[in-house]
């Protein structure tokens, strides 16, 4: 059994400022018993795969609500790989048409999409079956 | 104040009705607003306490303003329907206004994107991505020439979403303006210019507060003198209220920026009532109709009193508060998204109750996308319909004197005085901001809402609840990948045919001054009409200004 606590990347990547989810999500992993770090904003995608490499997570989820999606989710997720972190659980929430959330899953780029509305419930219990289940 | 004897017997009738209703069934629900302020079953003369009509509403046009800040209000002229809108590149975003207009549009809104708020050029590789996404990419004069065309800017006013970098966008804009042979006196429009919300709110800054107060400053003073009829700043607590505080915190806040920025014009030596009366307001409308309503109404007579008693305001225009106003982009849902519209159209009605001077409805599919043609039809349409077809408009300030509203207004004016307590007690806005307290308050509001929602305390209709509907499909626009290469190629051939030297020469001279305490206008407006890019003017003040950092706190 594994006792280490879940320890999750909340990032916003590019330049948009709009935090609301990004700070909602942060504070309810950290109370469903997550270990959260939080990138604050604009962050490069070097900056977020440093922090996340520095930081040991498990999980990393990227807020983006500026369209930018389809640059970044890539971006980040090759720079995971170059750091070795091949199976660290890439997570994005935004602004993202269900055609683009489509299309990153399908390439690999994100493990799972999240777009306004979606209870915190449905997150943290999506997490925990991914990393536990491993 | 009512007869002693009348309310005795009013109290005595409420006590028996109180007693009928606690025998009878309720509902097993909440009952407040969606900000979570409870609301009683009832309202009688009794909630009134001493409230006075001749004092605390006046007549509209009339201090202290509650009613509405123009004598004949809708009778003499309708909101100015003015739809946010921009995306892509000039050329793309040029053609969706001149549509708009066409469609009975009375006012244009330009969205920038995520670089050109920031201050990148569309080249910068912070811009990889971002160029064109969620707003207009310009850069330079030779994008606004491309953004107006066709369109005179003496004949539409026009408002701009920009606050780090707002004295270059409107710089650009008034060359503009020259350039189309119109006189700066007769041009009229908005920029946001509201820094403190962007550290408190929606997070998009550049300088530091010092540097950004002296620019706002800067251009209080440029328009009093140059260009009378621009509003030169909207106070904007619409960002509160979307990142997740409550209608007393967006109300408090935004209202407290407001004082800061009148104390940082005194300070900088302008007369208050050189400079206030152009300031003017933007406010969200959430989805909780008389809680809007009266937050709307209570803004008026706060700012009136303020600026009359605090700051010694003598000219009606400082006392008037102007606003325009959004409805909530996070009321909206993106499942079942044609709901948006009827969330909408409530939002939209609560703003023009409440006396806006302006309105933005959004459009059902702005949770996932920018707005497709026929969406943001829909919305248009919406705002035609309240002010042709409803007749809520025939009449002034409708809702006064209804003893629900009266009580609402006055107790969310004493909330927000409270909050302004607070403040002080903290040191003003800028202390405020520095040790977190605003960031922490909206923090804190968001996420007591979100748990509400995710617990069903909180209905969300096809979100928490009746959502076991088929998925549903709507068409959503696209922004074409190849904008942000055309953009930059433009740029670079720009950067080619254009006088270097004098660029050069330009951005030396603005350092220079913005080194010095000499108003910085007409060295940006100088840079700007030989074509240095927004990102070359921001990068040589960010050489004397330095860049802003937050502490990330959740």
């Amino acid at each position: 059994m594994n006792s280490r606590k879940i320890r999750v990347l909340v990032a916003k990547p590019g330049l948009d400022g709009h935090d609301r989810g990004a700070k909602v999500v942060a504070r309810g992993l950290r109370d469903a018993g997550m270990e959260v770090i939080y990138t604050g904003l604009h962050q490069t995608p070097e900056q977020v795969a440093e922090t996340a490499l520095q930081e040991d997570v498990d999980v990393v989820g990227l807020s983006i609500l500026s369209g930018a999606h389809m640059t970044l989710t890539p971006r980040i997720k090759k720079l995971l790989q170059k750091n070795g972190m091949n199976d660290v659980l890439l997570l994005v929430g935004g602004i993202v048409s269900e055609e683009d959330a489509a299309e990153l899953l399908k390439s690999g780029c994100a493990d799972q999409v999240f777009t306004p509305g979606e209870p915190l419930d449905k997150i943290t219990g999506y997490i925990r079956e991914a990393i536990n289940g491993r | 104040m009512m007869e002693r004897e009348k309310s005795d017997r009013i109290r005595r009738e409420k006590t028996v009705w109180q007693e009928e209703v606690s025998q009878m069934k309720q509902r097993n629900e909440p009952f407040s607003t969606v900000s979570g302020q409870p609301i009683e079953a009832l309202y009688t003369p009794l909630d009134l306490g001493d409230f006075d009509c001749e004092k605390d509403l006046g007549f509209p046009g009339s201090y202290p303003y509650t009613r509405g800040v123009q004598a004949n209000m809708y009778r003499g002229r309708l909101w100015t329907m003015r739809q946010f809108s921009g995306f892509g590149d000039a050329f793309d975003s040029n053609r969706r206004y001149r549509y708009l207009l066409e469609q009975g549009q009375t006012g244009l809104s330009v969205a920038f994107d995520m670089p050109t708020i920031m201050g990148y050029d569309s080249d910068h590789e912070r811009s990889l991505g971002e160029v064109g996404r969620c707003g207009v990419a310009i850069d330079s004069l030779e994008d606004m020439e491309v953004l107006f065309d066709q369109i005179s800017v003496d004949k539409v006013t026009t408002s701009m979403t920009i606050n780090g970098p707002a004295a270059i966008l409107w710089c650009m804009y008034l060359a503009n303006a020259e350039k189309q042979g119109i006189s700066l006196s007769r041009v009229g429009g908005t920029i946001q210019n509201d820094i403190l919300k962007e550290y408190i709110a929606q997070k998009s800054w550049i300088f530091p507060p010092e540097p950004s107060m002296r620019l706002i400053t800067d251009i209080f003073a440029f328009a009093a003198d140059h260009v009378p009829q621009w509003n030169t700043i909207s106070i904007s607590g619409y960002h509160i209220r979307e990142a997740g505080s409550t209608a007393v915190q967006e109300l408090a806040f935004t209202l407290a920026d407001g004082f800061a920025y009148i104390e940082a014009g005194i300070k900088a030596g302008l007369d208050v009532d050189r400079f206030a009366p152009r300031l003017s307001f933007f406010f969200n409308a959430h989805i909780d109709f008389f809680e809007e309503i009266c937050k709307y109404r209570a803004a008026r007579r706060i700012w009136a009193r303020r600026m009359k008693e605090r700051y010694g305001a003598k000219d009606p225009r400082s006392l008037k508060l102007r606003f325009h106003t959004q409805t909530a982009g996070c009321s909206l849902a993106a499942r079942e998204p044609e709901n948006n519209i009827v969330r909408t159209t409530l939002e939209a009605l609560s703003a023009v109750m409440g006396g806006t001077q302006s309105l933005h409805t959004n459009s059902m599919d702005e949770v996932m996308a920018l707005p497709t043609e026929k969406a943001v039809k829909i919305a248009l349409r919406t705002q035609q319909v309240i002010a042709y077809e409803s007749g809520v408009a025939n009449t002034i300030d409708p809702l006064a004197g209804s003893y629900f509203i009266e009580a609402l207004t006055d107790q969310m004016e004493a909330e927000a005085e409270a909050y302004f307590n607070k403040i002080d007690n903290l040191g003003g806005v800028l202390n405020a901001i520095d040790c977190g307290f605003f960031q922490q308050e909206i923090a804190d509001a968001a996420y007591t809402y979100q748990r509400a929602v995710d617990n069903c305390e909180r209905i969300v209709v096809g979100v928490n609840c009746y959502n076991n509907g088929e998925p549903q499909q709507i068409e959503l626009l696209k922004i074409d990948p190849s904008v942000e290469e055309k953009q930059v190629g433009r740029l670079r051939r720009l950067r080619e045919k254009r006088e270097n030297d004098t660029i050069n020469r330009c951005l030396e001279n603005l350092k220079k001054c913005a080194a010095g305490s000499d108003n910085l206008i007409p060295k940006i407006l100088e840079a700007v009409k030989v074509y240095a890019t927004e990102g070359e003017i921001v990068a040589a003040l960010k050489e004397v200004f330095g860049e802003y950092k937050e502490k990330p706190i959740f």
